[in-house]
């Protein structure tokens, strides 16, 4: 027996590979983190930003007497616009309701006609014009000119579908990042490392296991979360699933890249943390994960453009909602690769065993 | 390749590393021989731990040669790596992976090693191989420890402070392990401050203190150079002063340890009776007085003046 099992043969990038799983899906933290939080993100998100046509704006109408008849008109002539929602305030009420946002309109009966409001909020904006113009009708104004609208609530244009691309590339960037920076420097400030560098295995097994490792978890990861989408708000992708997949994949070893990096030098998880919410951080808000990152100034458009986030985030989009191919995401294929590269090289260029 | 090149497992010469303000290890050299089991003793900070790591190849000297199996880091350091086992200061290994996992992923490293489950009878893990590391005791995870450092059938094996911290039961445990191993022919080179593991398995012992070998030889020629078989330990009230301790019969070296006098004697049949009758007539009430045969504690004392655990 002993002489069988002494001539199985050990390939230990496999052995790192699977200790580097198990040591993963031990943690049932991490799991919560990688699969189930994005989804949860997902579901609160697209819940809260669903398209249910816009919310009705709350204006006020000051009333000056118990049965203001005046009032009551204009809080009539109010409720025939499908934007607003009138309700009558005594004056003071009125001025705080205002104040604090309550209502983003208060409207003084006149004559002459009254509007309170901020000029800075767009919403009391938009009820100035929808009072304005509900008020005017109810007093006899005709359209001078016919007009017609249609609502855009098409698949592909909704907040979901923006959104969906957009945690994708987050989740991407959070697992390869967080979980190799993690795993090394715990290795290393346990002093595994140096015991591990005191056996003949070979430095490049060791680091190739972290990456597959990683890569182990994404196709769940990706399955769960595009799944997730599709089934709970039909979120569809346009362009090729296997493509889709595939920029995945190219996105999670570009964020391996950066997490060898965090962890190459750093002996604490507190160190490791800092360097880590120091390179995420600002792609959270830059990259385009909640809002495009198009509403940034055009001076930083460039910079912004060239964070790996940024070009994997535009790259999913391209490929899920408007079905783009290979070529329409070059550039950003281009990005990920070079900054991947780049990171790889400096990681194990300077990378602390002990 | 002559045969008496071969004859040395490790051998070093004029090693010294120094760390931003200390000199960890100070012009040290050690010669350990093919299937001897070969002791580092020191108190806590002596340089043994930086010593050793300069052997095992993780830390690089600032000066001095190295070489290991008729072998040099810099030339062939992988394949040596393949030769040794090695066993850190207070090991530690993966938490969340079993014992059973660990062994395998060591013995995967190596080309030639041992059946992993063979490796975990010999120490006793057995009924450990499906528990997380986590879960271990500090004896098991010392013995898992050498389970790793065995798997790949070394020749050499390094242990730095094996039992530091162990319970009784699993310190025998361990030095059962490096009896074996030597048995077989395999060649240890361990670290320890304490003075009865040394005796107990060194063949030689090399007495190590400021980065420095301040004694080398076997424990008994060790002990013998003492000159003295046994140790009176005492204290008294008021104190003797160390001329009249001196000109007692067979006491050649005081040595003060606290409140108390170490004096190194050849007979205690000659000594105690007179160190009695001493106290008595300088009107002195004795506190307490203990003997023992002589051990590397008391080398340790006598060529410092400091005891092991002192630092």
């Amino acid at each position: 027996m002993s002489t069988m099992s002494a001539r199985e043969r050990y390939s230990p990038l496999m052995e790192l590979t699977a200790s580097r799983m198990k040591e993963f899906l031990r943690e049932p933290e991490a799991v919560f983190w990688v699969f189930l939080f994005p989804v949860l993100l997902a579901i609160a998100l697209g819940l809260a930003f669903r398209s249910k046509g816009p919310d009705k704006i709350p204006v006020g109408v000051v009333e000056t007497a118990r049965e203001d008849a005046a009032a009551g008109r204009a809080v009539n002539a109010l409720s025939a616009s499908p934007a607003l929602l009138a309700r009558r305030f005594p004056a003071a009420e009125g001025r705080e309701a205002l104040r604090t946002g309550r209502i983003s309109l208060l409207v003084e009966p006149g004559p002459p006609m009254v509007f309170h409001f901020d000029e800075t909020r767009p919403d009391s904006r938009i009820a100035r014009l929808e009072a304005d113009d509900a008020l005017q009708r109810a007093a006899g104004r005709k359209d001078a000119l016919a007009v017609q609208s249609k609502r855009l609530t098409e698949r592909g244009s909704r907040y979901i579908d923006f959104l969906i691309p957009g945690l994708l590339g987050m989740n991407l960037m959070g697992t390869g990042i967080w979980s190799i920076a993690f795993s090394v420097t715990t290795a290393r400030n346990r002093r595994i490392l140096k015991r591990l560098v005191a056996t003949p295995m070979r430095k490049s097994h060791y680091l190739l296991a972290q990456i597959l490792g990683r890569l182990m978890f994404l196709i769940p990861e990706v399955v769960v979360l595009v799944g997730a989408g599709w089934l709970f708000f039909d979120v569809g992708v346009k362009g090729s699933l296997a493509l889709l997949f595939l920029v995945s994949l190219l996105g999670a070893m570009t964020f391996c890249g950066l997490g060898l990096l965090t962890g190459s030098r750093v002996n604490t998880i507190e160190g490791a943390s800092g360097i880590a919410n120091l390179i995420m951080l600002p792609m959270w808000l830059l990259s385009g994960v909640f809002f495009s990152s198009e509403r940034f100034p055009d001076a930083v458009q460039p910079v912004i453009n060239a964070l790996p986030l940024t070009a994997l985030n535009q790259a999913l989009r391209g490929i899920m909602t408007e079905g783009y191919g290979i070529v329409g995401i070059a550039p950003q294929i281009a990005i990920l690769t070079l900054w991947g590269i780049v990171s790889f090289a400096v990681a194990l260029k300077i990378f602390r065993w002990r | 390749m002559s045969p008496e090149r071969t004859d040395i497992a490790v051998r070093c010469h004029g090693l010294v590393k120094r760390f931003a303000d200390v000199v960890a290890v100070d012009g040290l050299d050690l010669e350990v021989r093919r299937g001897e089991c070969f002791g580092l003793l020191g108190p806590n900070g002596a340089g043994k731990t930086t010593t050793i790591e300069i052997l095992e190849g993780l830390t690089a000297p600032d000066a001095g040669e190295v070489e290991i199996l008729g072998s040099h880091w810099t030339r062939d350091g992988r394949a040596l790596r393949e030769r040794l086992g090695i066993s850190l200061q207070e090991t530690q290994l993966t938490e969340k992976l079993t014992v059973g996992e660990t062994v395998r992923l060591f013995r995967s490293f190596y080309e030639n090693g041992r059946d992993p489950d063979a490796v975990l009878t010999q120490l006793s893990l057995d009924e450990k191989r499906d528990a997380r590391v986590g879960k271990l005791s500090g004896g098991q995870k010392q013995r898992l420890a050498v389970a790793c450092a065995l798997v790949g059938d070394p020749e050499l094996l390094f242990l730095d402070e094996p039992t530091t911290g162990l319970d009784p039961q699993s310190r025998l445990q361990l030095w059962e392990q490096v009896v074996d191993f030597r048995s077989r022919g395999g060649t240890i080179l361990l670290t320890t401050h304490y003075m009865d593991e040394a005796e107990r398995l060194c063949d030689r012992v090399a007495v190590v203190d400021r980065g420095k070998v301040i004694a080398l030889g076997t424990p008994a020629e060790l002990i013998g150079s003492l000159h003295a078989a046994n140790v009176i330990e005492f204290s008294s009230e008021p104190e003797l002063d160390e001329e009249s301790l001196r000109a007692l019969p067979g006491v050649t070296e005081p040595h003060r340890r606290g409140p108390s006098w170490w004096l190194p004697v050849g007979s205690l049949a000659e000594t105690v009776p007179a160190l009695l009758a001493l106290v008595d007539r300088s009107g002195a009430r004795l506190v307490n007085l203990s003997t023992h045969r002589s051990t590397l504690e008391d080398v340790f004392v006598s060529l410092t003046g400091r005891a092991l655990r002192e630092g």
